[in-house]
């Protein structure tokens, strides 16, 4: 192999890698605030990336409708809760949230979707309708089991997904779709081209990594969402609503996934099912991470991307076996580095 | 003198095993009740139960709210906090950021008093604001857990074991700064096994047994009741007297 061949490999894997370092950043910050393993982040992704493509061509994607029926869904749920003490305060937050939000981002996407929408503003479209329903999606199957043991939450997360992708199917169909690129320049380094959508994907990486850094250390909510994740009965103690907590992460998380899915959609043709596999990577990565450590979790997604570039390169059959294969030795070694602990019971 | 916080026929209990029976307490304005009572007698489930970590059965009302619809989060709205006796602080995040989510329910200004206040009664915080909370000696942790929970600005104040595990040159320490609260104008329910030290700064005082209060009263009549004297105070009165 010469130079040039590797540099081009690294290049791709470290494009791959930045998008499963927000992948698996969303994944630590909602296990870390939840304790969710969040296995729909994949349909986050998708669902980010194909609502942008179809908006592209000017239709209504189905995910704004899904938007809304789960606020209903939700709006049920949050009077159900507050049945004992149904004050008129609280009704009005409820349907404020959970009805006249998705209620305005549809009426928005019907208004605004048409073969002559800019860029920006579908973007911003696919951006809400996804972040409203990872918000409603902890409302409906996460808040009301909160408090029941990580396996439990992790079925209620596969249940999730498949549910979430077999809504992908109906709405987007199976055949795959692509989107329009973020922008068309490029800039050629030696024997490296950087597309504007290779750079945009390096650029908001960081630019996000920044920001939860900076809303996690230095905002009252961000420190919030971390005493939450060190000790939830200290947390609640003090008035930070958990459900509060998680519905940030979870929207956080639905925003990245959506990012994702925006940033990939122009380069490789996605499917309603691909995003399960986009989300493993970024699983991956927060697994070797210990699904505690940021810092840890990003290095880890530009090892994954960098592992999958090489080996589709020198093995593309095994490309994915190769790049799964990483988590092995992890999950040994740390097997045997920390004794086992019974889970706590809260 | 008008009542803040009022118990009445209280039951908890875990599955079959009922923990706290038929209990009745009031706590009134600026007043410092404490509930005595050997270990495993129910004091700290009935706190747990008063804040809703714990469901209770039977009437509870503060502040003239009766809490029976409200979580956790509510009651610490309404003014009312709990000191666990695990303290569950924020290890990983400092003293100060500690604090500043003990002030996570209210307005900016007035948490900026708020940590005036607390850095007044614990200077030894304000010294080490920027130490990990994890890193603290037992009683510093101690007084974090009462410093965030004082942040909040709560109107009743509960604390679970606060010299638990503690060296008695801190305790003396804590239990000074408890009876400097009232004068803050934050009433005190304190759960209590070292019962001496409790009985002297309290106004009343309840002793528990197996669930049970057994008796009740000025704190001074029950410092001086011999049976609480022999079971909790470590002296008889007919007789030689020692620890």
């Amino acid at each position: 192999m010469n130079t040039t061949i590797m540099l081009f490999l690294l290049q791709d894997g470290i494009t791959n890698g930045a998008i499963y370092a927000l992948l698996g950043l969303a994944l630590v910050l909602v296990f870390a605030v939840t304790r969710v393993i969040l296995i729909p982040q994949g349909e986050f992704v998708t669902y980010g990336a194909l609502s942008y493509a179809m908006l592209a061509t000017g239709q209504v994607p189905g995910t704004a409708k899904l938007a809304a029926a789960m606020g209903v869904v939700a709006f049920g749920l949050d009077l159900f809760d507050a049945r004992r003490s149904l004050r008129l305060k609280r009704v009005l937050r409820a349907f404020a949230l959970n009805i006249a939000l998705p209620a305005m981002i549809l009426a928005l996407t019907y208004g605004l979707a048409g073969p002559k929408t800019p860029i920006g503003v579908n973007i911003a479209l696919s951006l809400l309708i996804v972040a409203a329903i990872g918000l409603f999606l902890y409302r409906i199957a996460f808040q009301p089991i909160a408090h029941t043991s990580v396996l439990v939450l992790l079925i209620a997360s596969v249940g999730c997904h498949l549910a979430l992708q077999g809504l992908g199917l109906v709405f987007f169909g199976a055949e795959g779709l692509r989107g329009p690129a973020l922008s068309n320049t490029a800039l050629t380094i030696g024997p490296l081209r950087f597309t504007g959508q290779s750079l945009a994907v390096y650029g908001l990486t960081i630019a996000f990594i920044v920001a939860l850094w900076l809303f996690f250390g230095f905002t009252l909510m961000g420190k919030a969402l971390r005493a939450t994740a060190v000790n939830r009965l200290g947390a609640r103690l003090i008035g930070i609503r958990t459900t509060l907590s998680g519905q940030i992460a979870f929207l956080l998380a639905s925003l990245i996934g959506a990012i994702s899915g925006i940033l990939i959609v122009p380069i490789t043709t996605l499917y309603y099912d691909t995003g399960f596999l986009i989300g493993l990577k970024g699983f991956i990565a927060a697994i070797i991470g210990g699904l505690v450590s940021y810092p840890l979790t990003a290095i880890a997604a530009l090892l994954v991307g960098s592992v999958e570039a090489f080996s589709s390169f020198y093995a593309s059959n095994f490309k994915e076996v190769i790049v799964f294969t990483l988590i092995l030795p992890v999950l040994v070694l740390r097997s045997l580095a920390a004794p086992a602990v019974e889970e706590e019971k809260d | 003198m008008s009542v803040l916080l009022s118990v009445s026929d209280a039951h908890v209990s875990y599955g079959k095993v009922e923990a706290v029976r038929s209990v009745s307490l009031e706590v009134a304005d600026d007043e410092i009740v404490t509930i005595i009572g050997a270990n495993g007698a129910g004091k700290t489930t009935l706190l747990n139960a008063i804040m809703g970590v714990l469901p209770l059965k039977g009437a509870a009302a503060f502040a003239g709210i009766d809490m029976a619809p409200l979580d956790i989060e509510d009651r610490v709205a309404a003014g009312l906090c709990l000191v666990p006796e695990h303290r569950e602080l924020f290890g990983t995040m400092n003293i100060e950021d500690n604090l500043q989510l003990g002030a996570f329910r209210i307005p900016k200004a007035t948490a900026a008093k708020s940590f005036e206040r607390v850095y007044a009664l614990f200077p030894r915080l304000k010294e080490r604001r920027k130490q990990l909370a994890g890193t603290l000696s037992g009683g510093e942790q101690q007084m974090l857990a009462m410093g965030r929970a004082l942040m909040g600005a709560p109107k009743l104040l509960m604390l679970d074991e606060p010299s638990l595990g503690l060296a008695p040159i801190i305790v003396a320490d804590i239990f000074r700064t408890i009876g400097e609260l009232r004068a803050a104008g934050v009433s005190v329910l304190l759960v209590e096994q070292n019962a001496q030290a409790a009985l002297k700064i309290a106004d009343r005082a309840y002793v528990m047994e197996l669930g049970e209060f057994i008796l009740s009263g000025p704190a001074k009549d029950i410092a001086s009741n011999q049976r609480v004297a022999a079971s909790y105070l470590g002296f008889q009165h007919e007789g030689t007297s020692g620890i």
